[in-house]
């Protein structure tokens, strides 16, 4: 081999506390190196030319860069050789400057460890051997899971950018929590008119299969090529031939059904469609409540639907779709804010949920848009807003700060005014988080146009008082306790990760952090990419966030899920495991191992079992590597042999004539 | 450490995964974190990549100190490599003392790409350690002659040999 060794100088960076020129002449002496050189900034494009002209000049077929870190720079480098005429992986970096120059004082030293580094280097590139990127095809459809505004947007965005689109919601109908909100902030935009036609278009657009009452099974496979299993829930109803008339919703005798859509507010029929917007606007029954199907009598519904579209027998069914890409919009749900005992644990009817109010709100919630507190009915004077409920509060493992319930908080002072004009909303606060785009003006909005009394404070009770409810709290900029009546308090519950999250998770092996939201592939410039090629996240199932933010991560989705699958075929990463079937026993501890389902069990022409590396799945992490007990499968570009190289050329062997290669 | 030990480099090989510690490595040195110069990093893909014997490996081959480092459990790249990282690490750290060496010699931690400062510490605190312990004793080199006898009068002990009861 002919190796060629590039010692960068970056300007001072490295050549202020290592001696360069040293460093070249001890590199050019170790084993094949052929040409040894430094530059001032190899990776200007000048020093890229150097490269390039020396492996031509010395006819090199390995090079060596110590310069920066390879986090940083590798890819260039790669590039450089790879104009050159040589293969990238026949390229290896030494970091002499974050590992060495800008981390040590003394210049002897950082020029020894500099050398080492590029011994380091030299040894493992002798056994480096060109790898080459296996493409394969893709299936051109993406799976969408939840049907939330950030589902939506992402499974609109792919289907109008010509993929097929599969959306899967565990709710009869989509929508997901902005569906429940009568008004959004800033602007005071009806919710449900903003979503309702993209709800509308889901419906009708023919690339989009939607699978309401629907959940995720199982997933196999790999990035472009997964294939899902989807469990769809027995509504005991053809959705094939219901209309969405609502006539058994009329008739059904059953009327104390629990009501999820309006938080359990109020009760409904047994048989509904939950909200007039409902996409898709087809009935189902709860089983739990129906008495046809809980004591064998009734039947009414069956009875009245003028299409005979009701089925008692009906049973849940399993459908296999296969798909490129997979846009995981779970969504969040909220905290219980029960945990809490100094706001009541539940004793006290008028103390509900934010989203409890919205659904007061709404026209279309159970009171119709009349603001008629629970216990009573009667419209409430004095609201209380509490922020915080299960935000920023370690005492209940919630640290995080939940971004929205501050905006959502002032708006629900604004729309309670505007309700009813002689009412007055205090709100307790910790500190005001507005950062959006005309966020702060909102709030102030409601402080100063809508006389809404913010008291920065935590409240340390709630108890009753004839018909009212007394919240004491502290305010903390007064320095005094204060005690304030309530006809009204409304929790700002904070964001929790969604309940189905860690199973999904593990359904998808994409990894939720100590809270349960998905964790991105890289916090800054990864924020919709996952550690599963294919798989992307989109809205507040990677953590706590708006309406805009989950609509342009919705969007950030689709366009990675349009990018992986606008190509005709992959290409995988050659750095993966191999396995050499001479060697496999066919124990399958590396198939137990995997994190990401990419060894298969094979039988080869004898009849016995082999392990065989899925390429195009693996992601090249090697803890098979490291199980197998035979040696048989090597990570490439990590192989054993090239990392024992490396321990070897920094501690060199003392038992002569004894080879461990 | 004292003037004279900071004139005597000993061998200390790193082994840090890519994702996490090779970059608390790197934010460490962007962020002019001094740190002893002892150290020499080996990058791998994931901890759960490391073969205890490669770290076996290193203290027979004459290491003074080796440190491995990878992602906090549960913020694995590889979701689980770290587990098993774990795992294997933990059970080498209990067997080294069998086969004598002193497992002070060797030291596992996460430390996640962002935690510049934490690997400042952790590299400080190491090698401050080594240099207390100082350089590894010597393994007597062996001739091949000498291990050719060692091998036969093993053969000829056979079953009643001492290992094997």
């Amino acid at each position: 081999m002919r190796i060629g060794v590039f010692i960068c100088h970056c300007g001072s960076n490295i050549a202020g506390t290592v001696d360069c020129e040293s460093v070249v002449e001890i590199a050019a002496g170790f084993p094949e190196v052929v040409y040894a050189t430094d530059s001032m900034y190899t990776c200007s494009e000048p020093g890229q030319e150097g490269i390039i002209t020396a492996i031509h000049e010395h006819n090199l077929d390995g090079v060596v860069v110590a310069s920066c870190s390879p986090r940083m720079h590798e890819p260039t480098f790669r590039r450089a050789v790879e104009r050159a005429g040589l293969n990238r992986y026949m390229f290896e970096m030494a970091n002499i400057r974050e590992h060495v120059s800008w981390i040590g004082k003394d210049k002897a030293h950082n020029t020894n460890k500099a050398a080492d580094l590029v011994l380091m280097a030299v040894e493992k590139l002798r056994r480096n051997r060109p790898l080459v990127a296996k493409s394969f095809t893709t299936v051109k459809k993406v799976l969408v899971i939840g049907g939330g505004v950030a589902g939506i947007q992402a499974a609109l965005d792919c289907a109008d950018g010509g993929l097929d689109v599969v959306m899967v919601e565990r709710d009869q109908s989509i929508g997901g929590k902005m569906a429940k909100l009568d008004k959004t902030f800033p602007t005071i935009d009806c919710s449900s008119c903003v979503l309702g036609p993209k709800m509308v278009d889901i419906a009708q657009h023919e690339k989009i299969s939607l699978y309401a009452c629907s959940e995720v099974e199982s997933v196999s496979g790999y990035v472009g090529n997964f294939s899902v299993t989807i469990r769809r829930r027995a509504t005991y109803v053809d959705w094939t031939k219901c209309t969405g008339c609502g006539v058994c919703t009329e008739k059904c005798p059953s009327k104390r059904s629990p009501d999820p859509f309006n938080e359990f507010l109020g009760t409904t029929t047994s048989i509904n469609i939950p909200f007039p917007q409902a996409i898709p606007k087809k009935a189902a029954i709860n089983p739990d409540t129906c008495m046809k199907l809980q004591k064998g009598k009734c039947g009414i519904c069956a009875k009245v639907c003028p299409v005979g579209c009701i089925d008692y027998e009906q049973q849940d069914e399993l459908v296999t779709v296969e798909v490129g890409a997979i846009v995981v919009a779970t969504g969040y749900d909220l905290f219980d804010w029960h945990k809490y005992p100094q706001y009541g644990e539940g004793r006290y009817p008028d103390v509900i949920t934010s989203l409890q109010y919205e659904r007061l709100l709404s026209a279309s919630g159970p009171t119709g848009g009349h603001i008629k507190r629970p216990s009573d009915g009667k419209e409430p004077k004095n609201v209380v807003f509490i922020q915080c409920v299960g935000s920023r509060d370690r005492s209940v493992d919630r640290p995080y700060c939940s971004g929205f319930c501050c905006m959502y908080t002032a708006k629900q002072a604004i729309l309670t005014k505007d309700h009813i004009p002689d009412s007055q909303s205090f709100v307790f606060y910790m500190d005001i988080r507005a950062p959006g785009k005309g966020y702060d003006e909102f709030t102030r909005r409601a402080m100063e146009e809508y006389g809404a009394q913010y008291v920065r404070g935590r409240v340390a009770m709630i108890y009753p008082h004839g018909d009212q409810l007394i919240v004491r709290g502290a305010d903390t900029l007064a320095g005094t306790q204060v005690e304030v009546p309530a006809d009204l308090v409304v929790l700002a519950t904070g964001v929790e990760a969604s309940q189905g999250a860690v199973k999904l998770g593990e359904t998808l092996r994409v990894v939720p952090d100590q809270f349960g939201f998905f964790v991105e592939s890289h916090p800054k410039l990864k924020p919709v990419e996952t550690n599963t090629a294919g798989v992307y996240l989109a809205g507040a199932c990677q953590g706590p966030k708006d309406i805009p933010t989950s609509v342009g991560q919705g969007s950030a989705a689709a366009a990675k899920a349009l990018g992986l699958l606008s190509k005709e075929q992959l290409e995988s990463d050659p750095a993966v495991s191999k396995v050499n079937v001479n060697r496999c026993v066919g124990c399958q501890k590396c198939i137990d191992t995997c994190p990401f389902g990419a060894i298969k069990a094979v039988t080869d022409r004898m009849g016995r079992l082999k392990a065989e590396v899925i390429e195009t799945v693996c992601q090249g992490c090697g803890i098979c590597t490291v199980t197998c007990p035979q040696g048989a499968i090597q990570l490439e570009h990590f192989t054993d042999n090239q990392i024992l190289a490396e321990v070897n050329a920094l501690c060199p062997p003392k038992m002569n004539n004894v080879s461990f290669e | 450490m004292s003037a004279q030990d900071e004139q005597r480099e000993l061998r200390i090989v790193g082994f840090l995964c890519n994702w996490c510690s090779y970059g608390g490595a790197d934010t460490a040195g962007v962020a002019r974190f001094i740190q002893p110069t002892d150290l020499r990093i080996i990058r791998v893909p994931c901890s759960g990549r490391i073969d205890p014997l490669f770290i076996v490996r290193a203290l027979l081959n004459g290491a003074d100190g080796v440190l491995v480092s990878g992602c906090h459990p549960r913020d694995c790249h590889y979701a689980e490599g770290n587990f098993y990282a774990r795992r294997r690490l933990e059970m080498l750290k209990r067997f080294l003392p069998i086969t004598g060496i002193d497992e002070r010699r060797f030291e596992y931690t996460w430390v996640s790409a962002s935690e510049g400062q934490r690997w400042q510490h952790v590299v400080t605190e190491f090698t401050r350690r080594i240099h207390e312990l100082g350089p590894a004793p010597f393994f007597n080199p062996v001739s091949e002659e000498e291990w050719a006898k060692l091998a036969l009068d093993g053969a000829a002990r056979g079953a009643s040999c001492a290992c094997h009861g």
